[in-house]
């Protein structure tokens, strides 16, 4: 067996693609997680992001590249000692009691935390009873996260934790996963989810069409994605003069009587309204609104080969 | 929550998986108490045996008084229950269990796939013999139907035997099928098996073609052999061979399913 460092590479991933029939989900993906890291894969839904856990766990191989897991073939069973994932919460066994599942889980490793530990982690005490279908939606999402953790695992991977949880449950989740990697442990966790990602992440992959568009700590990945939305009505001669304006990344319009109704996308939108009106563009009924990740997503994924040579940096015109 | 700062398991680079056999005890164990929990599921399986017997047999002196026929009967009933948990347990059972994402979800722990399908087998075994108990107990109670203790401890071997070919049969329809489609399947496979291989009429009452045909069933078989353990009615000479073969084709399916599942989900 290869000597291990600590500084050994947790997860390993170099030139991977990976099909599904004709559609490219990972499209030559290279990725380096290190011990004690908290790395957020953001994208949206279809990005790859739960492919890439796929191979991560060794549920699917990849058609080419390679995948490595604390320096092994993650489809074998040895090398997976270390990890923990977690199930979907509609697919936790119906009629067994929740300690029976972690006992279930924690049967496979050598040395799992005390039944007590992990309930205690998660709140779920009172619940140790209770059969697994009639929890709420949250407690089984409580649940699922805590499978993760019982064979005190170096590696936790988490697709979408939190999704459709209420704030509260999402913040206990949060905590939990804090205070886990807070001891020691590495985790790579998926959202499609801003605010998820901006709580627990140190580092961010952005992740679009089966690519890697940026790889960065949060500050220099949340200027990457985060977009405004700038709504004007124009008259249609102005419409090119609008386009022009630095900054302005997607532009979209709709007939609005004899004027059109553009929607601008920009990272700095009090800058391109400052150019808007120093050019005395003919506009009226301003709006400004936060843009969703989606369409930040649009944007990046048109520039993406621009963005991938220089994942760290600004997009073209965020900067001044 | 506090951190403890021991949580995390540091260092397991030499450590291996559990053992096999402590792991394939857990999932047979917890597997055992999903379905228990289930009652409807398995109080069909366990009382139509025995109220065929009840039903069909009790009632009619010639039979029931008879030590040989109703021996014969009880035998015939309880192959017919361990076919019938065998194919639900194993071809519903892994078709519905496929369908679930806890089954992805329980393949990246650190085990293969082995445990889990061992654990399945020794709980589809529990179950068999659990079916055989009422119908054994109508049998002993109410009809002329006796064994030997060597008889009964053979039977006991038997069972197991019994189950192989049904066992596998159910996982190759189980691993090829979705539930949906694997229960109709497997009730179409069941009852016209178990009629024409003699489990719910003795083949001595089937008209000659029937006979000849039946003698190439592993039901029949199956039930020759088992009946020729209790009552030592002579099976047919080909019944081991014929079993034997049909064996070999189910394994052979099951694998080929088993693959084929694997290949379409998790390459």
């Amino acid at each position: 067996m290869v000597s291990r460092t600590t500084d050994e590479p947790v997860v390993e991933l170099t030139g991977v693609t990976r099909r599904f029939g004709a559609v490219v989900a990972l499209d030559d993906v290279s990725l380096t997680v290190r011990p004690g890291e908290l790395v957020g894969l953001l994208g949206p839904n279809g990005a790859g992001k739960t492919t890439l856990l796929s191979l991560v766990s060794g549920l699917r191989k990849p058609d080419a590249g390679t995948v490595r897991l604390f320096g092994g073939d993650p489809r074998s069973a040895s090398s997976r000692l270390g990890l923990g994932t977690t199930p979907q919460e509609t697919g936790l066994p119906d009629t067994l009691r929740v300690a029976e599942v972690v006992q279930l889980v924690a049967g496979h490793y050598r040395d799992p935390m005390p039944l007590e530990e992990v309930l205690t982690r998660f709140g779920l005490t009172d619940l140790a009873r209770r059969q697994t279908g009639g929890l709420s939606g949250g407690q089984k999402r409580r649940l699922a996260v805590a499978l993760a953790l019982v064979g005190r695992p170096r590696l936790v991977l988490l697709d979408e934790p939190t999704t459709g949880l209420d704030v509260e449950a999402r913040h206990v989740l949060w905590q939990a996963m804090r205070d886990y990697h807070a001891d020691g442990a590495t985790v790579l966790l998926t959202s499609h989810y801003l605010q998820e990602i901006e709580e627990l992440a140190q580092r961010v992959v952005v992740v679009g069409q089966g690519r890697v568009l940026g790889d960065g700590d949060l500050g220099a990945v949340l200027a990457l994605v985060s977009r405004r939305r700038i709504l004007l009505t124009v008259p249609p001669s102005a419409r090119g003069v609008v386009e022009a304006v630095p900054g302005v990344e997607g532009v979209q319009s709709q007939p609005h009587g004899d004027d059109e109704r553009l929607t601008l996308l920009a990272a700095d939108a009090d800058q391109v309204v400052r150019t808007l009106v120093a050019q005395q563009v003919p506009f009226r009924d301003l709006e400004v609104r936060g843009a969703s990740l989606e369409e930040a997503f649009l944007t990046l994924t048109a520039g993406a080969d621009e963005l991938a040579d220089d994942h760290a940096g600004s997009p073209a015109g965020a900067g001044r | 929550m506090t951190a403890t700062g021991d949580a995390v398991v540091q260092d397991d680079g030499a450590a291996r998986p559990q053992p096999f056999w402590r792991l394939a005890w857990l999932h047979g164990r917890l597997g055992f108490v999903e379905t228990v929990r289930i009652p409807i599921a398995v109080i069909g399986n366990l009382l139509f045996p025995a109220l065929a017997l009840l039903f069909f047999v009790v009632p009619l002196p010639q039979v029931a008084s008879d030590p040989v026929a109703a021996t014969a009967a009880v035998a015939q009933l309880g192959t017919f229950a361990v076919m019938s948990t065998c194919l639900f347990s194993f071809g519903a059972g892994v078709s519905e269990d496929r369908q679930r994402p806890f089954d992805p979800y329980l393949r990246t722990l650190p085990a293969g796939p082995g445990p889990r399908l061992t654990g399945r087998v020794l709980n589809g075994l529990l179950w068999c013999y659990l079916a055989l108990v009422p119908v054994v107990l109508v049998g002993w109670l109410l009809t002329a139907a006796r064994l030997t203790p060597t008889q009964a401890l053979w039977s006991l071997v038997l069972v197991v035997a019994a189950a192989v070919p049904f066992l596998l049969l159910g996982l190759a329809i189980g691993y090829r099928l979705t539930s949906k489609a694997a229960i109709p399947v497997v009730q179409a496979v069941l009852f016209p098996l178990a009629f024409a291989g003699g489990l719910f009429m003795p083949p001595e009452a089937f008209p000659r073609w029937l006979d000849v045909l039946s003698q190439g069933l592993p039901s029949r078989a199956v039930r020759d052999l088992v009946v020729q353990m209790t009552t030592g009615t002579e099976a047919y000479a080909l019944a081991l061979p014929v079993l034997l073969g049909w064996t070999a084709l189910f394994a052979t399916l099951a694998v080929l399913a088993y693959r084929a599942d694997e290949g379409r989900r998790f390459r």
